[in-house]
Parts: structure tokens; C-alpha cells; sequence
């Protein structure tokens, strides 16, 4: 990582501890925050964190580790998740899954060569009335069949 | 396709009843706290989300405890496969929801309220927060009140970050304090040492729903509906085979059959009844009603017609509680996987009774054993689903599932 690209994410760490505060409730907040920004958590980031929050790195660490949307390895820009719980199943996911497998050219927990998606499952998303359904970053997307799918992910940067 | 604000009105006898932002509000401030509690308890008002615990109880400890602050928090982490109640009231009927936290605020004496809101549901977080502003321009929120001196209140929500425990109140606090969302050992509750060591009340979205109507229409109106166990109302969150998948208010005291009914369901094999948590009722069980003394559920309804491969459907929900597991205690982290593989025995035709029966023995060990819900949950249904559809899952010769189609 180069000098100045060190220097604005500890400026940004810094404007988000005064956002959210130093005390260690805001831990989660700004770990989201950044993981909303960069898609995943450097282990600068995650030393800069410790520092401001006068916490040791490995619980910074500790807590990433435990959440399942945010990551300390680089992701694509995208990140599209796919409901595997059974409603969504029943309703037809596996076609929506191999659709959209193929189409990416690789399968779910990988990310496409050019860092544009990286694809994964998920537990249920609440959309089992609507189902199949998939995250593409925050937004839900419902009703889905193997054409809509596909159009959605290729309409993404 | 994106899902936004809804003005969908539905119609239902409790929740879905006219009700108009702020009246349990200005109902609570006349009646005071004494008499809030007094409405609550004679509603028999139960917890929303599955455990079913009096909100009456647990708003009077954390009214009588003697602290210097106090919190209110909204348990809005709807993860139970299945379930998705919270979501139509977050977006449809944000006003019960809030107006429902500030009353506890109200009646517990606190000032902060905290919306835990699942990460999945992000997309919902512009919305709730114009509302929360709205309400500030009102005075539902801020200082004084609807002009109640020295009564100040104020609504922020946070976001978790995709794991399933967290809707445990405890891994729920641990979660807010910034921590990895491991349950804690109870007790101490959270009435008596919650979020940040205060007391601090843990309700389901749709029990601080219930109470804004509790509190404006009064205890006796809510308890005209549902059983003498059961009182109200509920919201169930219904999938899988029927014409008609969504949310519906029913009276608690529903026979499945009705619902069944109700939903538009042909050819019913199997209910799920309260998620993945929850258990698998077979067709010969439909006259069964959906209540706390009977077939309890957060509210989460998935119908089986004839087609389904019920084995296939326990693997969905072990792969889920595998997933979820935070690991902490044993019995939960290894006993899951243990079950898992049972399955994956099943399905391959390779296993004794005698292998089965210790499997059913690990299930009840983990009941007993594990430290929160999810690990003493998790087995049901596995037991019931095993149990109910052993003749289809059990009972051919060599492989399996040669019997049933898909």
C-alpha cells in the first residue's frame, strides 16, 4: 500500500471514530463503514481502528472474523448473495444458481477475474414469499428466475 | 424489483386494525406508567419472537430496577428461516413499532432506544430513518415529549452484520457493545445487566407492535382474540407450497388446517412450524393449533406438498445451523456437524437403527446442553422430521429415497 493511500484511510478512520466515538460499542459501526467503502478491512485499516480505539488489532480482527459481511481479504467491487435457505430453494434457486454460475464462469465463494463480483450464498434473506431472492450489495432482489438474474449481475460495474 | 416503503394497507383483528402514528403515545402519557403495566398485564401479552416470555414481566423488573440509565431495544433481526413478519411491519407499519418503544421508554423510565436491524435488511435504513426524523418534527421523539416535561426519548439503529445469533438477546448486546455476538451465560438478564451493563428490555418488532394497540385500545379488547394461553393476535410468515405466500394475521388458536386454508395449500405433506428452529408437523397432525401451548412459532409457516424430499429439507436446515453456529459451546459447534453427517449417512443408505438411535440421544444432549437457543433448538427438527417421516426417510430398503421423486 502506498504512503498516501495509508494516509487518507487513517484520515478516514480518524473522521469516522468521531463519528461513532472510541468507546468500544462503535467497533462495529466503523468496521461496517469501511467495509461499505472498501469491500474488506486491510490489516492496516484494522491497526489503525485498534490504535484510535486503544484496543489490541487481534480483537479488531476477533470481531471481523465473526460477522459474515465483513471480510479482512479484498472482494470484488460487487458482492451478490444468493438465499440458499429452503423457501428460496423450493421455489426454484438451483436453476437461478447454475444460471448465474455459468455466466460468471465461476463458482459461488470466488470472484471474477476482473474483481467486478464475487459471489456467495447467504441464509434467509426474509423474502420467502417472493423467493427466489439475492443481495446485490444492499439491495434485494426478489422473484427471480435464471433470465433476470443474469441481466441484473450483467447490468453491475 | 427493488423493495422500498410500502403504503399497502392489509387488513387483520389486531395488528393490521386502523391505528394512527402517535395515539398509544398520548394513551400512555394520560394513563401513566402504573397503569401501562396494568394494560400490559391484563393483555397477557407474550414475547413476538418465539420464546414467549410475559412483556408485562419484563418491562415491570426493568421499570423497578434502580439504575442511572436504562435502555429500550428492538430486536428487529428477523434471521429464522422462513420468517419475514418484521420486514412488512418495518416498512408498512413503521408506527407501531416506534410508537411501541416509546411507550417502554415511557414506562421503564429510558431515554435511548436502539433498533437492532439485520444487516440483510440495509436496504430499509433510509426509510426507517426519514420516519425517525419525522417523528423528531412531531415531538414523538426528542425532548418533553407531546409535551410531557422531563420526558425525553430518542430512537437510533444500528446495523448487525449477517449473523444469525444475534437475534439472541444477549449475542444481541454483546453485538451493540462491540463484541463478536457470542451469547452470555443467563443469568444475570439482560432486565437487570443489559447494554452496557444497564437494565435493559429486549423486545420482538412485533411485541413493541402489539403494544402501541395494547395501550390505545386496552387489554381487555386484545385478549377477545386468541386462546386463554395465547392471547392475540399473530403475525405468520407464510412460504413454500401454497397459492398465496405472505404475511397473515390470525387469531392465535388457528388449526394449521385452516391456515392451510387460508394460504390456498394443495396436497400438503408437511408444515414447518417456527422456522428451522421449529418442528415438521405430517398431515395426520393439521387439527393441531398454533399457540404457545400447542405448536408455538416466531411466526414462520413453510408448507411441503406431496413432491418434497422431507431428508432433503432436514439437510437445508442442518447446513443452515452449521453455518450459524457461533462455536462457543460444544454441544452446539460439534453436535450440528455430527448431525450433518448423520444425514449424509441417511441419504447414502448407510445406517443402522442402533446409529440412529444414538444420533436421536445426541439430539437430546444438545437440548440440554447447549448454551442459548440455537443449540437447544436446532435438533427439533431434526427429531421431528426423522420421527414423523420415518417411513419415507427410514423405512426403504439400501439407498434411501428410491420411493420418492425430488
Amino acid at each position: 500500500m502506498l504512503e498516501y493511500e495509508k494516509n487518507s484511510l487513517t484520515e478516514e478512520i480518524e473522521n469516522l471514530v468521531k463519528q461513532y466515538g472510541s468507546d468500544r460499542p462503535a467497533l462495529l459501526q466503523i468496521l461496517q463503514s469501511v467495509q461499505r467503502k472498501h469491500k474488506y478491512v486491510s490489516d492496516f485499516a484494522q491497526q489503525e481502528i485498534a490504535r484510535l480505539l486503544n484496543i489490541h488489532p487481534v480483537e479488531v480482527y476477533s470481531v471481523i472474523s465473526f460477522y459474515s459481511f465483513i471480510c479482512s481479504v479484498p472482494k470484488g467491487r460487487n458482492i451478490v448473495r444468493l438465499c440458499r435457505t429452503i423457501s428460496c430453494d423450493m421455489a426454484g434457486k438451483e436453476n437461478v444458481e447454475s444460471a448465474v454460475k455459468r455466466e460468471l464462469g465461476i463458482n459461488f465463494g470466488e470472484t471474477t477475474s476482473d474483481k467486478r463480483i464475487t459471489l456467495e450464498y447467504t441464509n434467509c434473506l426474509g423474502m420467502c414469499d417472493q423467493g427466489p431472492a439475492m443481495l446485490v450489495n444492499d439491495q434485494v432482489y426478489t422473484h427471480l428466475n435464471p433470465e433476470t438474474a443474469v441481466n441484473i449481475l450483467n447490468g453491475i460495474k | 424489483m427493488e423493495t422500498k416503503l410500502k403504503n399497502k394497507k392489509r387488513s387483520g383483528p389486531v395488528l393490521f386494525s386502523e391505528y394512527q402514528r402517535g395515539e398509544g403515545i398520548k394513551k400512555a402519557l394520560q394513563l401513566g406508567r402504573e397503569n401501562i403495566l396494568f394494560e400490559l398485564k391484563t393483555s397477557g401479552l407474550k414475547g413476538r419472537g418465539g420464546a414467549g416470555f410475559p412483556t408485562s414481566t419484563k418491562w415491570m423488573l426493568t421499570a423497578a430496577a434502580n439504575a442511572d440509565k436504562k435502555f429500550i431495544v428492538c430486536n428487529a433481526d428477523e434471521g429464522e428461516p422462513g420468517t419475514f413478519k418484521d420486514r412488512v411491519l418495518l416498512l408498512e407499519y413503521p408506527e407501531l413499532v416506534f410508537d411501541g418503544m416509546v411507550i417502554a421508554g415511557f414506562t421503564i423510565g429510558a431515554e435511548t432506544g436502539i433498533v437492532y436491524l439485520r444487516g440483510e435488511y440495509e436496504y430499509m435504513l433510509k426509510s426507517l430513518e426519514d420516519y425517525l426524523s419525522q417523528m423528531r418534527e412531531d415531538n414523538l421523539l426528542g425532548k418533553n415529549i407531546l409535551g410531557k416535561e422531563n420526558f425525553n426519548f430518542d430512537i437510533s439503529i444500528r446495523l448487525g452484520s449477517g449473523a444469525y445469533v444475534c437475534g439472541e438477546e444477549t449475542a444481541l448486546i454483546e453485538s451493540l457493545e462491540g463484541f463478536r455476538g457470542e451469547p452470555r451465560n443467563r443469568p444475570p438478564y439482560p432486565v437487570d445487566t443489559g447494554y452496557l451493563g444497564f437494565p435493559t428490555v429486549v423486545n420482538n418488532v412485533e411485541t413493541l407492535a402489539s403494544v402501541s394497540h395494547i395501550i390505545f385500545k386496552g387489554g381487555e379488547w386484545f385478549k377477545i382474540y386468541g386462546t386463554n394461553k395465547s392471547t392475540g393476535s399473530k403475525l405468520f410468515s407464510v412460504s413454500g407450497d401454497c397459492e398465496k405466500p405472505g404475511v397473515y394475521e390470525l387469531p392465535w388458536g388457528t388449526k394449521i388446517k385452516e391456515l392451510l386454508e387460508i394460504v390456498g395449500a394443495k396436497n400438503t405433506k408437511a408444515v414447518q412450524v417456527g422456522g428451522a428452529s421449529g418442528i415438521c408437523i405430517p398431515k395426520s397432525q393439521f387439527d393441531r393449533i398454533l399457540g404457545y401451548e400447542d405448536a408455538a412459532t416466531g411466526g414462520s409457516i413453510m408448507i411441503f406438498n406431496e413432491s418434497r424430499d422431507m431428508l432433503k429439507v432436514l439437510k437445508n436446515f442442518m447446513e443452515f445451523f452449521i453455518d450459524e453456529s457461533c462455536g462457543q459451546c460444544t454441544p452446539c459447534r460439534i453436535g450440528n456437524v455430527k448431525l450433518m453427517e448423520g444425514i449424509e449417512n441417511i441419504e447414502r443408505g448407510d445406517f443402522t437403527f442402533s446409529y440412529i438411535n444414538n444420533l436421536k440421544e445426541l439430539c437430546r444432549t444438545m437440548q440440554v446442553a447447549s448454551k442459548c437457543g440455537l443449540g437447544q433448538s436446532s435438533p427439533n427438527s431434526f427429531i421431528s422430521i426423522l420421527e414423523n417421516f420415518n417411513k419415507e426417510i427410514l423405512h426403504t430398503s439400501g439407498k434411501g429415497k428410491e420411493n420418492v421423486k425430488a
